[in-house]
């Protein structure tokens, strides 16, 4: 059996965006700073960033938040694809792109959006970002917050750290953390 | 409880070599890369309604033939079908049944074509029809009663 040639292949895949019929396209940015990372995209905007990106483990997960039609697709990525690229480079201090956290619990979006307005360079902590988000006492659940954060670098929870300025955790692992506040000057 | 819709990823990933080859046997390759989009195209459309991800590859399958059996009814008389030269399986199973076949109720033409065409079990003619074994067993009969009764 012939396989499908990669000329083929890619035409259905950007077909397929084109016609407007997936509910998320995705991607797979190999050779990024902080490793290879998964990027999707849905109808309504960026909607993944992992640093995982084994696609099987991923793709089950999006199929079930938002539907089915789960296919890679480079195309719909580009406007993300480019943002990144300025970010790393450095050019690039915030994000000019539509989010979709329909996946999200409604307390996990609520912390989320008071995440965005962190500013590049700048840090918070977990306990600062729990007392804006209505509970000062509850920093243990805004770390769970963090580490289940669908898009990070955008939503910048590598800004979050512990109230004595130590990095903590990170969902991507410590490495990574720190590598983006160096690279966004936080730290030296 | 019945088998999870996959993503259409992986979907696509597992029957794309079966569909392109399936394709190719029964039109040729060139026309066989216009249905192959078409086909994985129309799957698509109808992927966000499938109920669950049993006999994909049946349900696939069907839509590459149906896409064929439109293509020929478009064509024919002025133009012929395209038969790729040589090989084993030159004359697509499909078109020797579909002049006799085109005149079945839609049910019975895809039973009678996917059943003595393509050789698919009447688990998979049921599955790719949304119905059972037993009402694919039954519109392929029906439809080769009509048949014996139309040419004789």
């Amino acid at each position: 059996m012939t396989p499908v040639s990669t000329a083929l292949d890619e035409r259905f895949r950007a077909a397929a965006a084109a016609a407007g019929l997936l509910d998320v396209a995705y991607d797979v940015l190999e050779d990024t700073p902080v490793g290879p990372l998964l990027v999707g995209v849905s109808d309504r905007g960026v909607c993944r960033i992992s640093f995982d990106p084994e696609p099987e483990r991923q793709l089950e997960h999006l199929a079930r938040v938002f539907g089915p039609r789960v296919l890679r697709s480079p195309r719909p990525l580009d406007p993300l694809r480019r943002e990144l690229d300025e970010y790393f480079e450095g050019k690039r201090h915030a994000f000019d792109l539509d989010l979709d956290l329909r996946g999200a619990p409604e307390y996990h979006r609520r912390v989320l959006a008071e995440l965005a307005r962190v500013e590049y360079g700048h840090t918070t902590t977990y306990g600062a970002l729990a007392a804006k988000t209505g509970n000062p006492r509850a920093a243990r659940a805004i770390g769970t917050v963090m580490n289940r954060n669908p898009i990070p670098i955008v939503l910048p929870c590598h800004r979050v750290v512990g109230s004595n300025g130590s990095l903590t955790g990170y969902g991507g692992g410590l490495p990574r953390k720190e590598w983006l506040l160096r690279l966004e000057g936080a730290i030296l | 409880m019945p088998v999870a819709v996959p993503p259409f990823e992986t979907f696509y990933d597992t029957h794309k070599d079966e569909v392109l080859a399936f394709l190719r046997k029964r039109v040729g390759r060139e026309r066989a890369e216009d249905l192959f989009q078409d086909t994985f195209l129309r799957a698509l459309r109808a992927y966000g309604a499938l109920e669950h991800g049993e006999h994909l590859r049946a349900w696939v399958l069907t839509i590459a033939s149906r896409l064929i059996i439109d293509g020929a009814r478009r064509q024919r008389p002025t133009e012929e079908l395209v038969v790729e030269p040589g090989g084993e399986d030159a004359r697509p199973p499909f078109e020797e049944l579909a002049p006799f076949t085109d005149g079945l109720p839609p049910k019975e033409r895809v039973a009678v074509v996917l059943r003595y065409g393509y050789d698919l079990g009447y688990d998979e003619i049921g599955a790719a029809l949304g119905s059972t074994e037993q009402a694919a067993r039954q519109a392929a009969s029906a439809g080769v009663r009509r048949l014996r009764k139309e040419t004789s």
